[in-house]
């Protein structure tokens, strides 16, 4: 039973990072867990490192900023690992024994050193083609944040479906104020969509196909969820 | 005529314009009820500008707290904050706060880190000025090479304006220390500009759960006529001061002027003390400070503490804690009498210049006691595991000797 679930989302900007964390956390929230998400980046820009941390838990959560000692750690985009985009090096670093690697691609990425130092920590690493997914799915590369979530959730239990439907419906389903960014982008995804509820559907739809895939790989690995106390 | 009995001012049990009762102060703070929200520190700077019946603001962007002064931007589009403008500069931004001020209005602006240093010249100016004007400073480094993250070092810059200086744990804090901030620093006692305090990013960005007053109960008008010193009077000061100021004259009537002066800001300084205790529950919060090893510090290196504290409970070793919410007026009484039994009094701190550690040296009897530490900076942030860390090789370095 963990008292504390960290997770610590690597990735570029532009590509959600920040709206997983704070997705998750209010999914969390909506569970009646405690949650704490918050998001480091430097001045704004596309394609460059930015990370985003949720840390989840049954008691109140007072510690905030980088997290430096995940037990998942989310690699959103492949130069996360490839050229080093992450705050770490290496981009696992500070990772718990028997923590968890989410990786968005379907090829293996990691040296000789990192797998060594992986299998060290007992780590699971699991591959998922999260940009893939959002693109069948959702027809739209900027649902990989959902698909990622999903996958989490799949390999960890940490909030169910319904909070994730409820959270997004808070984050997407009204008026939400965000930086220049992200507000550009906001805008681009509901272009995309005729209706607000057709944005929500599909974004549901990929959280699911994620999430479909990490419980089958599990299944396959043996491998049992993470529970909550 | 003072505003509590202008017939143009919704007075206490009337709607404003937006249908939000007025409210006293104490009821709004310690009977209403709370609901539950889960928001980012900026959601939550709108959501107290929001209930603080706030007449004009000035936005200038500046990270991280940019979010934050277009939130009050859709709030005066909404109607909730009487005049909203942008400035050309951090500078100019507080010489408008000022002139607003001067004028009678409730003022709130926001700005961080390098903002705050272009802005200075204006903070002792509004204190010598007695402009209860609201800055809520969002920390982030000042120093080169350039970083957006928190760094706590900018409230050193600070301390001896003669602004009141608030520092906030958390979202909740800000909340609470934004309307409570205006309350005390309108006081005709006290009259003094406020600075709420939180820690950029660690507060602003981060989603966390805070218990908010009602949406439709807001504060009690601004009441400029209870200002101590005449509002917009060229004959007296503080305008006197301008109009003709000493800088043009040099003999002891100037000097004796501007250091009484001074001294008024100073004891002003002390009286908001009294309210503010009763608002805040004290100026400061202690745990177990019957415990050898006490972590004293403010703002986000509170929380850090917290979960050392729970880390050190694991491992058998009581650690206590001080939460230090007002930085001015220092409690230094109450920081003397919560570290009278310490061995060790550790003061963590988000910036290399241990600023903190020095306030509370300068308070505490045996200062030999106070270590500066752990430090970080520059946007680090500082694991419970560290502070434990340093804690227990620190100790163990002084006992070898």
């Amino acid at each position: 039973m963990k008292t504390r679930i960290n997770v610590r989302m690597s990735g570029l900007g532009g590509q959600g990072v920040v709206t997983s964390a704070h997705i998750l956390a209010m999914a969390a929230s909506k569970e009646n867990l405690f949650a704490i998400s918050n998001p480091f980046f430097g001045a704004e820009k596309r394609m460059a490192p930015a990370e985003a941390y949720a840390r989840i838990g049954p008691e109140k959560i007072y510690d905030r900023g980088e997290l430096v000692f995940p037990d998942v750690v989310m690699v959103f985009h492949p130069q996360v690992i490839t050229m080093g985009k992450s705050y770490t090096m290496p981009f696992f670093s500070g990772l718990k024994k028997n923590g968890i690697v989410i990786i968005n691609d379907d090829i293996d990425l990691l040296s000789d050193a990192e797998k060594e130092g992986l299998a060290n920590l007992n780590a699971l690493v699991f591959y998922v083609p999260a940009t893939k997914i959002a693109h069948e799915v959702a027809g739209t590369e900027l649902a990989t944040n959902m698909a990622m979530i999903g996958s989490l959730v799949g390999l960890t239990n940490v909030v169910s479906m319904n909070a994730l439907d409820l959270a997004l419906q808070d984050r997407f389903g009204k008026k939400y104020v965000a930086s220049g960014g992200t507000a550009t982008l906001d805008e681009a995804i509901k272009k995309k969509f005729a209706k607000k509820e057709m944005l929500l559907q599909k974004n549901l739809e990929t959280i699911r196909q994620g999430f479909d895939r990490a419980v089958e790989f599990a299944k396959n690995a043996h491998y049992t969820p993470i529970m909550m106390a | 005529m003072g505003t509590h009995e202008n017939p143009n001012v919704p007075q206490i049990g009337t709607a404003n314009k937006k249908g939000q009762i007025i409210t006293a102060p104490e009821e709004i703070f310690f009977t209403s009820e709370r609901t539950q929200a889960f928001l980012t520190g900026s959601e939550v700077i709108k959501e107290a500008v929001k209930r603080s019946s706030v007449d004009f603001s000035v936005a200038y962007p500046i990270t991280p707290q940019s979010e934050a002064s277009s939130l009050v931007g859709e709030l005066y589009a909404d109607g909730y904050v009487g005049d909203y403008m942008r400035g050309e500069s951090e500078f100019a931004v507080m010489g408008q706060c000022a002139g607003a001020a001067f004028g009678g209005a409730r003022v709130f602006t926001t700005t961080a880190g390098p903002g705050t240093l272009r802005a200075f010249e204006n903070f002792p100016m509004w204190a010598g000025a007695r402009l209860p004007i609201q800055v809520v400073f969002t920390v982030r480094g000042v120093n080169s090479p350039l970083t957006i993250q928190p760094d706590t070092l900018e409230i050193a810059f600070m301390l001896e304006t003669g602004m009141l200086l608030w520092h906030a744990e958390d979202a909740q804090d800000l909340f609470d220390f934004m309307m409570k901030g205006y309350i005390v620093a309108e006081l005709p006692e006290v009259h003094l500009p406020i600075g709420v305090i939180c820690d950029g990013f660690f507060v602003t960005h981060t989603k966390d759960v805070v218990n908010m007053t009602p949406e439709n109960v807001a504060l009690p008008h601004y009441n400029p006529y209870a200002n101590p010193t005449p509002v917009m009077d060229m004959e007296t000061a503080p305008i006197r001061h301008m109009r003709d100021p000493f800088i043009m004259k040099s003999n002891y009537i100037s000097y004796m002027t501007h250091a009484s002066w001074q001294l008024e800001v100073k004891a002003a300084m002390e009286r908001s003390r009294k309210m503010t205790r009763k608002l805040l529950n004290g100026l400061i919060e202690v745990e177990n400070p019957d415990a050898e090893i006490l972590l004293v510090s403010s703002g986000t290196a509170v929380s850090q503490s917290r979960e050392a504290i729970r880390l050190f409970r694991d491992k058998g070793v009581k650690v206590g804690l001080v939460k230090i919410k007002t930085i001015r007026p220092f409690p230094k009484e109450e920081i003397r009498e919560a570290t009278k039994n310490a061995k060790y009094i550790f003061v963590p701190e988000f910036n290399v210049a241990g600023w903190m550690a020095r306030e509370i040296a300068s308070v505490v009897e045996r200062n030999e006691r106070v270590i500066a530490g752990p430090h970080v900076a520059g946007g680090m942030t500082m694991p419970p595991e560290v502070i434990v860390e340093e804690v227990e090789r620190t100790i163990a370095r002084m006992n070898k000797k």
